[in-house]
């Protein structure tokens, strides 16, 4: 593999964590989508280049959901939720977006220190690729961690199985099957969580988790 | 023949018969079918048994393709499992035959029929068990059947707490037996005895493995400090299943403990003796006195258990210290001392508690300072309790005094062992022994004599009647067997000989051949012991003494006032009680074991009030050990439940800091 390769990859695995950087300090929830969207894209790039320099044809396929599915469908569909819900003007973060990023740098950082000395023998472009994704992985529970709007979780949640994508897409030889079957998945829990978020709605008048912990009649 | 193709389908037909039970318990005919199958499965089971021990069975394995998948069930009978076939079969066909009579007292039958012979079941596979897995499962039906037997009469509080406790400890020492397997099968999870005995392993690993099945089957069988939850559990259950806990669970546990320790696990450590015999002492002189004290007539003889258990540990630890010094002569001495005393007091212990149960179904009374002069209403029943004391407290020519002398022979060899430390401690053990000894016949004498002698001490007691013949029939089986065993116990010694060849690489020698049926442990010219002739010797002496008072004083039978110090006061309160007998020990070892406390209550001048005597006691295993441990659990258990009402993020934040912290423990360490 020669530099420019390399150091394309590199960046568009780069650009994932920046992108991941971004959705920690969206307090809006349009906003939020629309970077989950820019995330999905960044990804889908990423994707399709891994399938490039591996000569890997089916992983256009994987691209071609991530784009099609992850920064289409899905944010467009969060997007119909929040106006039928009405309640595209507020979120609120729970920490600070000061602290929420530390948080993440030291999670890279952390993320970094694990993967470079863990596999000191292995391919430095799959080697830099894993850092990357457990970085978006950890980002991903972090966005999931500081979001008390279920919106904001499923975001997060969607953000994370994109690392997961990542580290799998990086790692030569990994077939379709489990790509489609992850990207599937994710499907089935955006259905799901959809569903369930409408439930919620219909019950309480509310997204805020919050709500189901009062239900439950418990102090916070 | 083999001999599993007997057993396994006894234990089957036993399985089914809890089944039948569960199906008709609340018949009429249920009692007598039931207990009749169990009888004949049993006697049946006996049977072969000892046909085994004898070598007219083959030993062959045997694999049944249940239980775990590619591995099976694995069965086998060698010499020590067939040895203690005999005793599980043998409690089972006495308890089965007394619960023919006992069991129609029973007010509810339901609970107790189905498991009794599940209960037994449960043992006969412990023993015939030969890989791991199958053994386990086994021991926890075994418990978990008799924890039902335990529960039998749920509606009383006592019983309730002491199935807890029960449930708690039996719990406990199954994890520890399932760690201990655990190491021995190593990580290639080799569960099969074959493969375990074959193993090497280091001896650290050995080293755990036997701590680890000291606690497990120590705590099932008794051992000190693990005994709390006995002497509430044993007599909570019906009498007859009380003598199967006590003469025969602890025995299967026993059996455990050798199994692993002596068959599987090789070479011992010459630790292992140190702790043994150390635990083994002090836990027959703990339980000793607990005994001396206890006024409830079937907790007493729980505690006894636990005497006896300390003393047959005791002998395991010498024939451990013997073996590891290779004197295999001295260790198989003490090994079929401990042995013998397996079978002895699973004899005496289940004809102790059809004893006290006959006096429950008598009476309804089990506190002894309510009971008394008994002798004159239950003579028979009498008698076999007289049988059973004199055998406990280890009296010639009954069986209790062989397998003790033995123990005492064996410790009588100590100064041939090299090393001091083991020379100086095996004879203070046997110190303790001794004492422990001394305080069983006291403990037996006071049992006897505050329920039997005297004077009725409530109406109950006065109006007392002798049981049915199917109760009086099974004690005096176990009587006539304790006589039997204790004026021929050659008979017995040879057929453990190759158990001891195989465990310790030793035997005793041939006792067949020596006059007039006498034993000799070691050569004739150390020592030697006959029953035979002590029993003809004193029932001759006693018969001629009776004869000749009868024969020059006078025929008559007469009947006086008792002497009553002077007071003319005809209360049979005033009489000794269990309580009085008991003080003078009391003082000697009270203060220390019990931090036992007298107190006299003075009513004030004037007052016509009566002073009043308290004596306070405290168990303090119970108060240094259980209840520290009980206490953090509840403080754990009280600031964990917090987590239970957290909210959704609360969750996924725990679940974000655990990969967290595994991720920087990969990142420090590596």
């Amino acid at each position: 593999m020669n530099g420019l390769t390399f150091d394309i990859a590199h960046m568009l695995a780069g650009g994932l964590v920046l992108v991941s950087f971004m959705l920690l300090y969206q307090d809006r929830l349009y906003a939020l989508l629309n970077v989950y969207a820019l995330h999905a894209l960044v990804l889908s790039l990423s994707v399709a280049w891994q399938a490039y320099v591996q000569d890997a044809p089916h992983l256009y396929v994987t691209a071609a959901i991530a784009l099609v599915f992850k920064a289409g469908v899905i944010p467009i569909a969060l997007h119909r939720i929040i106006l039928r819900l009405g309640i595209h003007r507020d979120i609120e973060t729970v920490v600070g977006i000061g602290m929420t990023m530390l948080a993440g740098m030291g999670l890279v950082a952390l993320s970094m220190v694990v993967m470079l000395r863990v596999t000191p023998e292995a391919d430095p472009l799959a080697r830099e690729d894993l850092a990357f994704a457990l970085s978006v992985l950890l980002l991903g529970l972090l966005v999931m961690v500081t979001r008390r709007n279920a919106i904001g979780q499923v975001v997060g949640f969607m953000a994370l199985e994109n690392g997961l994508v990542l580290a799998a897409t990086g790692a030569k030889g990994m077939p379709l099957v489990v790509e489609i079957s992850v990207a599937f998945s994710i499907v089935i829990a955006f259905v799901v969580i959809g569903i369930f978020l409408f439930r919620i709605r219909e019950r309480f008048d509310t997204v805020d988790i919050g709500a189901l912990d009062d239900f439950r009649g418990e102090r916070r | 023949m083999q001999a599993l193709m007997i057993h396994l389908p006894l234990v089957g037909v036993l399985l089914a018969a809890a089944v039948l039970a569960t199906a008709i318990a609340r018949s009429a005919s249920a009692t007598p079918v039931v207990y009749a199958i169990c009888a004949v499965a049993s006697a049946a089971g006996l049977a072969a048994a000892l046909l085994s021990l004898t070598g007219g069975l083959s030993a062959a394995p045997l694999v049944l393709p249940l239980g775990l998948p590619w591995v099976g069930a694995h069965f086998r009978i060698d010499a020590l499992a067939a040895f203690f076939l005999v005793v599980v079969n043998l409690g089972g066909t006495a308890a089965s035959i007394y619960g023919l009579g006992y069991g129609h007292h029973e007010d509810a039958p339901h609970r107790v029929l189905p498991f009794f012979p599940a209960f037994l079941a449960g043992m006969n596979l412990v023993v015939m068990a030969d890989d791991a897995f199958t053994f386990l499962l086994s021991w926890e039906f075994m418990s978990l059947a008799s924890w039902a037997l335990v529960l039998a009469h749920h509606r009383e509080a006592a019983n309730a707490r002491a199935a807890y406790i029960y449930l708690l400890m039996a719990s406990f020492g199954t994890m520890a037996l399932l760690l201990a397997f655990g190491l021995l099968a190593g990580p290639g999870g080799e569960y099969a005895f074959a493969s375990i005995r074959e193993a090497d392993r280091a001896p650290a690993i050995a080293a755990l493995a036997l701590v680890l099945m000291l606690v497990g089957a120590g705590s099932k069988a008794g051992l000190a400090p693990l005994h709390v939850w006995l002497p509430l559990a044993h007599p909570a259950a019906p009498s007859h299943v009380s003598a199967l806990m006590s003469g025969v669970m602890t025995k299967v546990a026993i059996y455990g403990f050798i199994r692993v320790v002596f068959d599987l696990l090789g070479e011992p450590a010459w630790w292992s003796s140190v702790l043994l015999l150390a635990l083994g002492g002090a836990t027959a002189v703990l339980g000793i006195l607990h005994a001396m004290m206890e006024t409830d007539l079937k907790r007493l003889l729980a505690y006894s258990t636990i005497e006896n258990i300390g003393v047959i540990f005791a002998g395991l630890g010498l024939s451990l210290a013997f073996e590891a010094n290779g004197m295999g002569w001295a260790a198989a001495l003490a090994l079929v001392a401990a042995l013998f005393h397996v079978f002895n007091h699973s004899l005496f212990k289940s004809l102790l508690f059809f004893g006290a149960g006959a006096v429950l179904t008598a009476t309804g009374q089990r506190d002894m300072d309510r009971l008394g002069g008994l002798i004159h209403r239950m003579p028979a029943t009498s008698l076999a309790f007289l049988v059973g004391c004199v055998a406990i407290s280890a009296l010639p020519p009954f069986n209790g005094f062989v397998s003790e002398w033995m123990i005492f022979q064996a410790i009588l060899q100590s100064p041939n062992l090299p090393g001091w430390g083991l020379k100086i401690m095996v004879p203070a053990v046997g110190g303790l022994l001794a004492l422990a000894a001394a305080l069983a016949a006291a403990c037996f004498v006071r049992a006897f004599g505050v329920v039997f002698l005297g004077r009725p001490r409530s109406t109950v007691a006065e109006q007392a009647q002798e049981v049915d013949h199917f109760s009086i029939a099974a004690m005096a089986f176990l009587a006539a067997l304790c006589l039997l065993a204790g004026i021929l116990p050659g008979f017995v010694i040879d057929s453990l000989a190759p158990i001891t060849q195989a465990l310790v690489g030793g035997s005793m020698p041939d006792q067949t051949g020596d006059a007039w049926l006498s034993i000799v442990p070691i050569a004739e010219g150390r020592s030697s012991y006959n029953g035979l002739l002590v029993f003809v010797f004193i029932a001759v002496s006693a018969w001629l003494a009776a004869y000749l008072v009868h024969r020059f004083a006078s025929r008559e039978l007469r009947r006086g006032p008792a002497w009553d110090c002077g007071f003319p006061e005809p209360s049979p309160a005033t009489q000794y009680t269990g309580g009085s007998f008991a003080q003078p020990i009391r003082r000697v070892f009270g203060t220390m074991v019990f931090r036992a406390r007298e107190t006299v209550d003075m009513p004030p001048p004037g007052s016509t009030a009566p002073a009043r005597h308290r004596v306070e006691m405290r168990d303090l295993v119970w108060d240094w050990l259980f209840a520290p441990i009980a206490g953090a659990v509840d403080f754990a258990a009280g600031h964990l439940n917090r987590l239970q009402f957290l909210t959704i993020r609360r969750y996924l934040s725990f679940v974000f800091l655990a990969l967290i912290t595994l991720l920087l423990v990969l990142a420090l360490w590596t």
